[in-house]
């Protein structure tokens, strides 16, 4: 069953056609990449999930219902969460403050009036945050601001924000883009686990093929716009369209 | 220690009203002693702490708040002029008017954020300015105030009608009265005004900290680091921003009802441009997003623009009369653009050199002291202790 249907989605920026009609089915469960050259239009389409842009014309349904005309606070509230690019963190707040904001928002909603409240007293948020930084080992780095943090902890940081609402459908833009060799293999591992463990949907842009073929279980290619592949890693390697797409012609 | 200090909240709280009950006393010495003085470092106290709430927490930055104080001063006087001089309801009607206005104004301006926030809750403000002081002159009297007249209804207060102006009360205790205790040739000076003004702060304080130290604070925090991530996380912003802006706008409006309660009368000066910019001083010299900051800047310049501003030429003389004339006439020349009429070149110079070298105010200059003083005694004790540490041989 797919979780997340794209159908015959378009977005054009003035005269640049960044998407196609685009078709994309991600199962539920699965690992889906989404790969391409530089300008394929990946990000856009990101985008156009998390309600950062609205599609010219066509259709994307999560789980049933309908995302577009939602505000990206409201999509969250349905399930999905997005890893971004360069990691959007809480910068100046620490990292167990950080990891407690998508807690409250998981709990109390979009909106919740409670000054009144002690953060302390609150037993529940801090048992799921505990939870969360030992899941991404992190604990010992509690107490550090945010903006202090390594570049790969604070991309490990933000993948724990997004897992600590338990969202049904993760989105990763480029999660291992800049980083080291063992960051990265770290990475391939958590995320892996991630999904044994947790059963959690991810659609995952990334240039690495070494992690794109570790990793997913079904590929989608994008070339100025359009899906022209979308198929099983293994058919994925050899296929002349896409060397076409990357090398600019089929040799 | 200082951040353990500062994460101790029951001795924070604790500390503070100590400093504001004990204000009379500890002031006496500076020469801010008296009471009328006293009540603005709590009102302005007051004002700053609540527009802290919205700039040091969730980073608006507001030039219009001195609409608020001044909405809440004229809903106070009219509180005294038809139903009663308790001091109580005008303040209740002085927060509830300040609040709804703030929804109003905050609903518009927070459609916006940075530099067009602030300048549409400027033009707000200058708009409800020049609105005070013509057409809406039968509510605010305009150029002269609003002020209590002998022959104003006050349904509650009719029974006991004597010949002149009533003065405010609360429940029977007048706010002007002072009780005067003369000590060691110093005179320390206890107003019932004072300490209903330093009460208010101190609830004030006290609300400002449970914001800061609850789910909702943390919102506020995230605000003003991220707004972006926020929304992508599932929490819409704009309900959060706006209840920021009204809680701030109801701390300015019981500063302004205070202000009425003190002295009732209420002018448009209140809310001009130059007030809502003193509170944004108060708050960055403090330190802003701070618990005390706030409170420490709004004294600090009010200290300045009444004791300063007082210091004149002959009393720069009697300072430095102990100087050879020649010398004596130079120092004061050059400390007379100072002082009196100059004090604003002073608190100028402090709050650049405040901005500079300590982005986090005037607490972070108390913090960085203590931390210095506690190194140099730590490496000195170290120093006594290494030759007793190292082996005799």
């Amino acid at each position: 069953m797919s979780i997340l249907e794209v159908q015959n989605v378009n977005k054009s920026f003035g005269g640049l056609k960044a998407l196609q009609n685009v078709n994309l089915s991600v199962e539920e469960g699965t690992i889906h990449a989404i790969i391409g050259p530089n300008g394929a239009g990946k990000s856009t389409l990101l985008n156009c999930f998390i309600g950062k842009l609205i599609p010219d014309t066509g259709t994307v349904n999560f789980d049933g219902h309908s995302l577009l005309g939602m505000k990206p606070h409201e999509i969250n509230q349905t399930g999905v969460s997005r890893v971004f690019q360069t990691p959007e963190i809480f910068s100046d707040l620490t990292v167990y403050e950080n990891i407690m904001i998508p807690c409250f928002a998981k709990r109390d909603g979009s909106f919740c009036l409670n000054p009144l409240k002690r953060v302390k007293s609150e037993a529940d948020i801090h048992e799921k945050a505990e939870h969360m930084m030992e899941d991404v080992s992190m604990a010992d780095k509690r107490h550090m601001i945010a903006s202090s943090l390594s570049r790969g902890d604070k991309r490990r940081l933000e993948m724990a924000m997004c897992l600590a609402q338990d969202p049904q459908l993760l989105l990763l833009d480029e999660p291992t883009a800049g980083m080291a060799r063992a960051d990265t293999n770290n990475t391939i591992e958590l995320l892996a686990e991630i999904q044994n463990k947790r059963h959690i949907t991810m659609a995952v842009i990334e240039h690495d093929m070494h992690v794109v073929f570790s990793l997913a279980q079904k590929i989608s290619v994008l070339a100025q716009g359009t899906v022209i592949v979308e198929d099983l890693p293994e058919n994925i390697k050899g296929h002349p369209k896409v060397q076409e797409a990357y090398l600019g012609g089929a040799h | 220690m200082f951040d353990k200090f500062q994460n101790n909240d029951r001795m924070l709280m604790l500390f503070f009203i100590f400093l504001v009950l004990a204000g009379p006393i500890l002031l006496a010495p500076l020469g801010a002693g008296y009471p009328d003085l006293l009540q603005r470092f709590c009102i302005f106290g007051i004002f700053a702490i609540g527009f802290n709430i919205l700039f040091g927490l969730t980073g608006y930055l507001s030039f219009g708040h001195a609409a608020f104080l001044g909405v809440g001063s004229y809903s106070a006087v009219w509180m005294f002029k038809l139903l009663t001089m308790n001091v109580i309801p005008a303040l209740i009607l002085a927060v509830v008017v300040a609040g709804l206005f703030s929804l109003l104004i905050g609903y518009i301006s927070l459609r916006r954020s940075g530099i067009y926030f602030s300048i549409l809750t400027l033009a707000f403000a200058q708009m409800s300015f020049s609105l005070a002081y013509s057409v809406l002159t039968p509510i605010t009297n305009g150029e002269t105030g609003l002020q209590l007249t002998l022959d104003d209804p006050r349904i509650l207060d009719a029974a006991n009608t004597s010949g002149g102006l009533p003065s405010t009360n609360f429940f029977g205790l007048t706010m002007n009265s002072t009780s005067k205790l003369e000590f060691f040739g110093m005179v320390f000076q206890f107003n019932v005004g004072f300490y209903f003004c330093a009460v208010m702060l101190i609830l004030a304080f006290y609300l400002a900290m449970r914001i800061f130290r609850s789910p909702f604070g943390l919102m506020l925090k995230a605000i003003k680091t991220n707004q972006n991530r926020l929304n992508y996380t599932g929490v819409n912003t704009r309900p959060y921003t706006l209840a920021a802006f009204v809680i701030s706008g109801m701390y300015a409006g019981l500063a302004g009802g205070l202000m009425a309660c003190t002295d009732p009368l209420a002018g448009a000066e209140r809310m001009q441009w130059t007030a809502s910019g003193e509170v944004v001083l108060m708050t960055i010299l403090g330190g802003s997003g701070t618990l005390l900051g706030p409170v420490l800047g709004a004294g600090f310049i009010k200290y300045f623009e009444n004791i300063f501003s007082k210091i004149n030429e002959s009393v720069l003389h009697g300072w430095f009369s102990f100087l050879p004339d020649g010398l004596e006439d130079l120092i004061v020349w050059v400390l007379h653009f100072f002082v009196g009429k100059g004090w604003h070149l002073t608190l100028g110079l402090l709050f650049m050199m405040v901005v500079i070298f300590l982005p986090g105010g005037l607490l972070q200059g108390a913090a960085n002291i203590i931390d210095w003083i506690r190194g140099k005694k730590q490496s000195s004790s170290t120093q006594i202790s290494n030759p007793n540490s190292m082996p005799a041989e």
